[in-house]
């Protein structure tokens, strides 16, 4: 008989953890986003970062490059998953294949992307092998801040969105088959038992990656910085710029408050828009 | 049974093993000589001579001030010797040691860059360790376009705006680059080059009509500038790649061009403006934190590294120049001999105008620094207008030398308190 203090006893180490590695940290970051040269409560920080020049731009281009980036990335996971679950024989190697660039660290992935659109690079070399361009075209010059943009989603795409098809496949295999066979009987098409029973059914596993790809996308950096330079200004990029060029950590922390705010704010849409009515789950 | 018993106490033995290995190596810790390539240059060729281990680490300035700053809070550290620029330093002078009394063993320290070690303090807080500056590199392919009647170590703006005009109409496309990328050093071009040039000053003059004038010809000179400059962090690398054949960067960010196709590129001074050609030296120096475990070794250390031949050795490892009286040998690399003597002739130029890193601004040389990189991506990226954009960043610039109250520095006149911005 375990006794009932166990649960908490187990919970213990990750609790502990949480609150030297986290907690603590985080309100050291708060104090220094609201901490004044007085050591008062101040909103000079927020101000300062507000009234940089490239602050706007680094909201909107982090808000467009969520937006743009994880609506694609759900539905190909999705796509993918089903596929992968559909499939009988050799089901393992394409999922490990698919899972691939999760196990390339996000530096990287930006670094290959730019091998392939730098002016130099793959994708110069084969236009001009086959003779579409004379000269090497510069993809990533700041006046084309468009192919940066998508430059960068190619990459986010192709990088992270097995993350979220691993969560759904796990999520998919929840689900009993007896639902989608009992649809299958009424005549319902494959068409209508993805729409009418899978999806709703999996709509816990769709929450959490939602939720966790969002907020992976509001902290989008390493990809940026290797293929935008500062031409593409992003608030992760500004909070690294402020903190360790600019050496104010003061606005470095009011900068990462923003980036949570926002992904707190993204996180509590999500957890109603998909919340899953009590009494339904599986 | 036993192994558990065991397991403590043989990962305890490891950790004390561990800290006494660490004791025995002097912690060197820099913000030099980053490059992979240097940094084992300077682990394999400059350090082996010292009586005793080095363990040589390069780091950006954010990271390791980060550290340095941690170990002078707690009041212990493990860093040994700091190496660094001299703004590295200006952050920090109640943390390093006073170097006044540090026997060099007879090594001449130039007398001019001993003074700003002493970072505006009457303690000697760090010892000059190496020098470099800012030059031009062209393709000798370039050469032929050079405007009629130009002497290549002469130049002036106008001329080089002509000459790159000349390369991209007739060369199929923009010749001419700059370190704008966001490891780039084209701040310094901005601050030590184009406004002492035209302006006579770095920061009294940011928004007076001669500044406008200057940004107007940049903004000119850009026009006929490679757009892939904003990529760009070691100019080295499109001179190689032939997609730039005219160059500004740091001496030591243009070696690997000189030294791999020596026959190919020629370097030469910087170009000159109304005022003068403005051009920046680069101090690096070495300094002892107050928290350093051996004061002996790391004392030790800096006397080694003043010495003729580590000097020597430092130059063919880093490119960048001794600081002592010594004559170079005659199997210099390539770089050091064709840069050696374009620095020569614009420090040697009569209209030359040293402008000198800034000074005394402490934690705000990187928000110094930014001022001048946002009015260069605000005028000459997004076009915004030039009057405005300087008025705005004046305000910016006039509340980090308030807050720093750092006065003035060359060439601007001296200043009672912080330099105004006019």
């Amino acid at each position: 008989m375990p006794s009932r203090g166990l649960p908490y006893l187990l919970l213990m180490p990750a609790a502990i953890f949480l609150a030297v590695f986290f907690l603590y940290p985080f309100t050291l970051v708060a104090w220094e986003a609201f901490s004044g040269a007085d050591g008062g409560l101040t909103l000079a920080h927020f101000a300062t970062m507000a009234g940089n020049w490239k602050f706007s731009s680094a909201l909107e281009n982090t808000l467009l490059l969520a937006i743009a980036v994880v609506p694609i990335q759900t539905a190909m996971a999705l796509a993918m998953a089903v596929l992968v679950t559909k499939i009988q024989r050799g089901r393992d190697v394409v999922l490990y294949i698919f899972t691939i660039p999760l196990g390339i660290s996000d530096l990287a992935a930006g670094l290959i992307w730019f091998a392939i659109f730098d002016q130099t690079g793959f994708l110069n070399s084969a236009l001009h092998t086959l003779g579409v361009v004379k000269e090497p075209v510069i993809w990533l010059g700041y006046q084309n801040r468009w192919v940066i943009f998508l430059a960068v989603m190619l990459a986010e795409i192709w990088r992270a969105t097995a993350i979220m098809l691993v969560i759904l496949v796990a999520g998919l295999g929840l689900i009993p088959k007896e639902y989608s066979e009992a649809a299958e009987v009424f005549g319902a098409g494959p068409w209508q038992r993805f729409r009418r029973v899978t999806l709703p059914l999996l709509r816990p596993s769709l929450q959490t990656a939602l939720i966790l790809r969002t907020i992976l996308a509001f902290e989008v950096f390493a990809v940026v910085y290797a293929l935008g330079g500062n031409n593409l200004p992003i608030l992760m990029g500004q909070t690294f710029h402020w903190q360790f060029d600019l050496q104010d950590y003061h606005v470095a922390a009011a900068l990462a408050m923003v980036i949570l705010g926002i992904s707190i704010g993204f996180t509590l849409v999500l957890l109603r828009v998909l919340r899953v009515p009590k009494g339904a789950g599986i | 049974m036993f192994s558990r018993r065991i397991a403590p106490l043989v990962m305890g033995v490891a950790t004390v093993l561990a800290a006494s290995v660490a004791q025995a190596d002097v912690l060197f810790w820099s913000t030099q000589a980053k490059p992979i390539e240097e940094t084992q240059a300077m682990r394999t060729n400059v350090l082996k001579g010292f009586d005793g281990k080095v363990d040589y680490q390069a780091n950006d300035g954010g990271p390791w001030l980060t550290r340095l700053q941690a170990e002078l809070k707690a009041g212990k550290g493990s860093i040994d010797v700091l190496g660094g620029l001299h703004g590295d330093f200006s952050t920090l002078p109640e943390g390093l040691t006073d170097l006044s009394a540090l026997d060099l063993g007879g090594a001449k320290v130039n007398p001019g860059f001993m003074a700003l070690g002493k970072l505006g303090t009457g303690e000697q807080k760090y010892i000059p360790w190496m020098q470099a500056t800012y030059i031009m590199v062209a393709n000798k392919k370039a050469l032929p376009y050079l405007p009629a009647g130009a002497d290549i170590n002469a130049l002036t703006y106008d001329q080089l705006i002509a000459w790159a005009k000349t390369l991209d109409e007739k060369t199929g496309g923009p010749k001419m680059g700059l370190p704008a990328g966001p490891k780039g050093l084209l701040h310094r071009f901005l601050q030590g080059y184009l406004y002492p040039s035209f302006t006579h000053s770095m920061v009294t003059k940011f928004e007076s009509p001669e500044a406008v004038t200057a940004w107007t010809k940049l903004k000119e000179l850009w026009t006929y500038t490679n757009p892939a400059s904003t990529n760009y962090a070691f100019m080295q690398e499109p001179l190689l790649t032939g997609a730039v054949w005219v160059a500004f960067d740091h001496t030591a960010r243009l070696a690997d061009a000189l030294n791999k196709k020596p026959d190919d590129f020629v370097a030469f001074p910087a170009p000159a403006g109304p005022d003068g050609r403005g051009f920046m030296p680069v101090i690096a120096g070495l300094a002892i934190p107050k928290t350093a475990p051996d004061m002996a070794k790391a004392k030790a250390l800096i006397k080694y590294m003043l010495q003729p031949s580590t000097q020597v050795a430092t130059l063919k490892a880093t490119n960048f120049f001794p600081v002592i009286d010594v004559t170079l040998p005659a199997d210099m690399p390539a770089s050091v001999r064709a840069s050696g003597a374009a620095i020569a002739k614009m420090s040697g130029a009569k209209d030359a105008l040293p402008a000198l890193l800034p000074m005394g601004l402490g934690q705000l040389g990187g928000q110094f620094n930014q001022v001048y990189i946002d009015s260069f991506q605000r005028i000459v990226l997004n076009g915004q207008p030039i009057k405005q954009v300087l008025s705005d960043e004046a305000n910016t610039l006039r509340a980090i030398m308030k807050k720093a109250d750092a006065p003035c520095w060359a060439p601007d006149a001296p200043s009672k308190g912080a330099c105004p911005v006019e």
